[in-house]
């Protein structure tokens, strides 16, 4: 696969048409013509990408069969993404994969990236609803190119969330960014060349397409 | 914080957008992947789909017009109508949608909400619950549930159903109460707020607004999530970003980006 190329990660989780309109999209904004988007199960497409983009929706347990389903693709994001170094960002559920362990349902582990639980969400206000589902303002923890020009803060920009349970990194440095949803709901986390998001970039309209942009132009 | 949203809904029939009155009379009202497109420069936070179409065969109709949707909209797209197996909601969300809307198969099988909330999570699956007030004047509040428009009564009580759906894995209920669809006067605030203070998952008010004030009372005191409405948007008399600021002038705390342009 050639230099420019940004893998996201088929393996049955979803709509993943819909994640790389918002990468194309994003990428002929930012004027990065030689990015090309490929949506791939292929571990040798994965291994080989320049970025990899891991999207997931559904239940943690779920989706991480549907990783393991695939012959060698754990493997493969494990090259790519923590021998070679290459940015790697995951989406929701995607993000919460990770982790350590997910402790939706039952305790399954995740890829153990960012270490830390995925535990529910547990606002102090019992009115607040869960799933936390819609769009909410970004409260950034630190510096990153990942926000880079993205209003944050309560008359910042909107990201549209929509989960049950989030993950609690042990190193608080891994945090880039929280929401405030009956107490602060993590919500970017990064650690070395590994981010995620917590709410859909792909669905979030200007923020989304901002962040997709600076994750492109990435170099850790 | 987070913010309350502001939901166009798309009555589809053919391809086409309509908007039902009472749910019977219908009007032709256009292109949906032309007019989603124009409530996401708008600044909406989600749109609906309802899918009115009787007929199986224009199911392929309805996927194209959701993935055309999806691929110029980068916001959160809920479909519903006439879904009925693992396989509707496996293909809608393959078409491009985020949310699937679940009816009548949720009043005739409520496990079949089971099956489709530990198949696909139940971020996106959202029942649709249509009600009637049944209760006579004086009388405590009661509403029951029905289903084909609002013609068939079932029996059930709307809130007894509601927290059942809840318990089945439903992520978010939307409420319609029949009696005021296509009616103008307003959503039914108490059955809103029945439904809203039974459960734990967001609702979505729906049915009934002529103005911009009923979106406001439809959070304020129907304590819904969401506000959901067709005619007053889709006919022009008020636009998303109006509706938006008008909530916000009220109080409640909105999401009022700068809007992206469309694709």
């Amino acid at each position: 696969m050639s230099a420019g190329s940004v893998a996201i990660i088929d393996y049955g989780s979803g709509n993943l048409h819909s994640a790389a309109k918002a990468f194309e999209r994003a990428a002929r904004e930012a004027g990065l013509d030689r990015t090309r988007i490929v949506v791939t199960s292929d571990p040798e497409a994965v291994a080989s990408a320049e970025r990899v983009v891991l999207p997931g929706v559904g239940a943690f347990a779920d989706c991480r069969r549907g990783l393991d389903a695939v012959p060698g693709l754990v493997e493969a994001m494990t090259e790519v993404a923590q021998r070679r170094g290459r940015p790697f960002l995951g989406i929701c559920v995607g993000m919460q994969l990770l982790a350590s362990r997910g402790l939706e349902h039952e305790i399954t582990a995740g890829l153990g990236w960012i270490p830390g639980d995925v535990a529910p969400i547990t606002p102090a206000d019992p009115s607040l609803k869960v799933p936390h589902m819609g769009w909410n303002t970004l409260d950034a923890r630190r510096d990153t190119p990942l926000l880079a020009g993205i209003p944050t803060g309560e008359g910042g920009l909107h990201a549209y969330f929509v989960h049950s349970y989030a993950l609690a990194p042990q190193e608080p440095g891994d945090v880039v960014a929280t929401s405030d949803y009956g107490g602060p709901v993590t919500a970017v986390v990064c650690r070395g060349t590994v981010a995620g998001t917590q709410f859909h970039p792909e669905k979030s309209q200007r923020l989304g397409l901002a962040l997709i942009a600076n994750f492109l132009r990435w170099r850790p | 914080m987070l913010k309350t949203r502001v939901i166009p809904c798309l009555d589809v029939k053919d391809g086409r957008v309509v908007k039902g009155v009472q749910f019977l009379a219908l009007r032709d009202a256009g292109d949906p992947v032309e007019a989603a497109k124009a409530y996401d420069a708008a600044g909406a936070d989600e749109l609906c789909f309802l899918d009115i179409t009787a007929s199986h065969e224009a199911r392929g109709i309805l996927l194209d017009v959701v993935s055309r949707t999806a691929e110029a909209c980068f916001m959160p797209l809920t479909v519903g109508g006439g879904v009925r197996t693992v396989e509707d909601i496996r293909a809608l969300l393959l078409a491009g949608a985020d949310k699937v809307s679940i009816n009548t198969a949720a009043v005739n099988n409520p496990d079949f909400v089971a099956q489709a909330a530990e198949k696909f999570g139940s971020q996106c699956v959202v029942v649709a619950i249509d009600a009637k007030r049944v209760s006579g004047e004086g009388e405590a509040p009661r509403w029951e549930i029905f289903t084909h428009g609002g013609r068939r009564a079932t029996g059930l009580d709307a809130i007894a159903f509601a927290r059942a759906m809840t318990a089945r894995g439903a992520g978010e209920l939307l409420v319609t109460s029949m009696d005021r669809d296509g009616m103008r006067s307003g959503y039914d605030l108490g059955l809103t707020r029945a439904v809203a203070d039974a459960v734990t998952v967001p609702v979505i008010a729906s049915g009934g607004v002529g103005g911009l004030d009923d979106l406001v009372a439809g959070v304020a005191q129907g304590h819904a999530s969401a506000v959901l409405a067709a005619s007053i948007f889709h006919f022009g008399e008020a636009t998303v970003g109006q509706a938006k600021a008008h909530m916000a002038a009220a109080g409640l705390a909105m999401r009022l980006d700068p809007h992206s342009p469309g694709a």
